[in-house]
């Protein structure tokens, strides 16, 4: 349909015979102070969203990830995963037996304090994304100097080439009377691991 | 979903029918009020707002303004990173590009991604004519596509249901529905979960809308709660996204600002559960066959309108139907769209013109103008001043129609010569197009107003029930629209006043 192309930028340039100067953006948000305890308010709001926070140090990052695992019987990680995770299978699987997985681990590209959010840009460590979707306990590790303020220093670090996935507690749905029900169609359990750097 | 909009009444008939139903307003009460609550508190915790509202104004017209090359970039941008891109005059044509990818890879089943453009162009209807099924993953979006019904809100679509109307559709037409679901939402959800599961491990192709889509890096974004979006973006092979030529943004760091404004104004959270950003195809990771379908459908149309053409800002953030009083009250259904509230009484007509369809030209007037709409709105569009145009747009185009010697019975209750009958109103809406343009006019405006209030409450001693004082049916162009519903009187206080009261934290 090349001619609707043309015809569609043509309309365009039409519409537009009288359009104004471009204004300025204001970006002065970009420059608002950020705040005290970036681990503390990322704990904070990933908590709100009844996700569940561990903080712990480097040394007892594994213990961490086996407890925030508890009974989940059949684990995936990504083959890349920098923790070692007692048992758990390489990501080699298909839709259905990826569905069949009790949970998976994975590390965090950024988290943003200010709304609570991990990011993943499925580099090293997290995996493609139906790693991290489809299986029903998701926990995640990320490192303290990976936080930042929000979501401006976020977009900041980001690479758009890449694809990502913000997430933000556990999937939910308001869609009945407004009532927030954990889980549809994500993981319905959200894991943040802290791990401080010393 | 089987149903449409097509041959709705006008607004004031399908009001006055929405007010009868005592569930759906109550319904939609509790939820517009609740929204309104969760927005209020996530947007006072953000000390820079007004300056991100400012940000986000600006960056969308300054794209409006050089659409043609921002498109022009994101086609390139998409092609590189391996992406078909191809632009759609119409509906007809974008459902049967779609419709095409479908065929041409022989696959009769699609799921969906709720997405406002494929409802405004019926994809699924189009699709189910051609023998193939799409399939709504939204959870709202499955209750209004099993109940066989129409979205009602932008957010919530199926808002006019209540559980136990929930439960009885999902046991009537949920294939594998257990026979003793309850109306628990989390029971109800848990049901939709299974049912779905089965259709994103074997759909080999999915439809999604996107919310933004970046000219510099071909970067498309969806915005979710569910998790249905990551499905649908990740696991099939083919991926369609309809895109309507509005949605697209400069650059990826534009989205530091939508990404703040959105999701508090939308679910009231300080993040929405999911967000997938994905830029063309990604080799051994989600769909290897990606197209995007570039929409017009009367975007051109709405661009061409000096005034009008801030309603393409529009984030479909819903906040301005949940602080509208008319919509609180009729409900989506009575505009006639998938567009409903105020965003739909400006851009229905903007996108597709006046004077040829009462029920579009019915809409401008389904406001009070009390401008509760732009408060609300992240990008700050203007709704009385556009409102007030296109009123006057409708006027001229049947003054038109009347001088050709049609007789026209649209505004008032009598047939009226037009050339004389618009030009109180006409008056009154420049005037307050004048007050509502300039903040401090307003206030002054707003502060005279409320005293007029206080002497009409003395005078007038009606109220509806619950106890709000309203008044009976204005006179002249008015009355139509007052016979379906009651005007709120003029608050003793004015928003500004309340709103200083209160800190300032709404
Ligand atoms: S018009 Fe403004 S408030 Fe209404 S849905 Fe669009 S962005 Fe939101």
């Amino acid at each position: 349909m090349s001619g609707a192309r043309e015809e569609i930028l043509a309309s365009i340039r039409t519409a537009l015979r009288d359009a104004p100067p471009e204004v300025e953006v204001p970006r002065g948000y970009r420059s608002s102070p950020p705040p005290a305890d970036l681990v503390a308010l990322f704990d904070e709001r990933v908590t709100d969203y009844r996700a569940t926070v561990t903080r712990c140090a480097l040394v007892d990052v594994v213990e961490a990830i086996r407890s925030a695992l508890g009974d989940a019987a059949r684990v995936v990680v990504s083959g890349d995963l920098p923790y070692p995770v007692d048992g758990a299978l390489d990501d080699d699987l298909s839709a259905s037996e990826l569905d069949a997985v009790d949970a998976v681990v994975t590390t965090a590209a950024v988290g943003i304090a200010v709304t609570g959010t991990i990011v993943l840009d499925h580099g090293p460590g997290q995996g493609r994304r139906a790693l991290s979707l489809v299986p029903d306990r998701h926990v995640c590790v990320i490192r303290d100097d990976q936080i930042v303020a929000g979501v401006p220093d976020a977009i900041a670090r980001l690479d758009p080439a890449r694809p990502q996935t913000w997430i933000s507690g556990p999937s939910a749905t308001s869609d009945i009377e407004l009532d927030r029900v954990e889980g549809v169609h994500g993981p319905r359990q959200l894991h943040v691991v802290v791990v401080r750097e010393d | 979903m089987s149903a449409t909009f097509v041959g709705m009444p006008a607004f004031p008939d399908a009001a006055r029918s929405a007010l009868a139903d005592s569930q759906l307003r109550g319904n939609l009460a509790h939820a517009t009020s609740t929204i309104r609550g969760k927005r209020a508190q996530v947007v006072g915790e953000v000390s820079e707002w007004e300056e991100l509202r400012l940000a986000g104004a600006a960056i969308k017209d300054n794209t409006l303004h050089h659409l043609d090359e921002h498109l022009l970039r994101l086609e390139r941008s998409l092609t590189e990173r391996g992406a078909t891109v191809h632009w759609a005059r119409d509906a007809a044509e974008a459902c049967a590009i779609v419709a095409g990818i479908a065929q041409q890879h022989g696959v009769d089943e699609v799921v969906k991604v709720k997405s406002m453009a494929t409802q405004e162009i019926e994809l699924n209807e189009f699709l189910a004519e051609q023998g193939i099924a799409a399939w709504e993953t939204d959870l709202a979006e499955l209750i209004v596509q099993l109940g066989d019904d129409l979205p009602s809100h932008i957010l919530v679509p199926a808002i006019h249901r209540n559980r136990a109307e929930i439960r009885e559709i999902f046991r009537a037409k949920m294939p594998g529905a257990p026979d003793d679901l309850t109306d628990n939402p989390a029971d109800l959800a848990a049901a939709a979960r299974l049912h779905l599961r089965q259709k994103f491990l074997s759909a080999r192709m999915a439809v999604s809308g996107a919310n933004f889509a970046v000219a510099d890096t071909g970067t498309l974004m969806v915005v979710e709660s569910e998790g249905n979006g990551r499905m649908c973006l990740t696991l099939p092979d083919i991926l369609v996204s309809v895109v309507g030529i509005e949605k697209v943004v400069p650059s990826w760091d534009d989205l530091d600002v939508f990404l703040q404004l959105l999701p508090r104004s939308s679910t009231g959270e300080r993040m929405n559960p999911y967000t997938s950003t994905w830029t063309g195809v990604t080799p051994g990771d989600g769909p290897q066959e990606m197209h995007v379908v570039l929409l017009d459908n009367g975007r051109t149309r709405a661009l061409a309108d000096e005034v009008g053409r801030q309603a393409l800002r529009c984030i479909r953030c819903s906040a301005c139907l949940n602080v509208c009083p008319v919509y609180e009250r009729t409900g989506g259904h009575a505009y006639g769209s998938v567009y409903p509230g105020p965003i739909g009484a400006i851009l229905n007509p903007l996108l597709r013109g006046v004077g040829h369809d009462k029920q579009l030209d019915s809409l401008p007037y389904a406001s009070s103008l009390c401008g509760a709409c732009f408060e609300a709105c992240p990008v700050r569009i203007d709704f009385p001043e556009v409102l007030v145009h296109l009123r006057s747009k409708v006027v001229d185009a049947h003054r038109g129609r009347a001088e050709r010697g049609v007789r026209c019975t649209l505004r008032a209750e009598r047939p009226v010569r037009l050339g004389r009958a618009p030009k109180p109103e006409a008056v009154a809406m420049k005037a307050a197009s004048w007050a509502l343009r300039d903040a401090g006019r307003l206030g002054r405006l707003e502060r005279l107003a409320g005293a007029a209030g206080r002497l009409l409450a003395r005078v007038l001693r009606r109220s509806a029930p619950g106890g709000r004082r309203v008044l009976g049916s204005l006179p002249g162009p008015g009355a139509r629209w007052t016979t379906a519903r009651d005007v709120p009187a003029p608050p003793t206080e004015s928003f500004r006043e309340w709103w200083q009261r209160e800190g300032g934290r709404s």
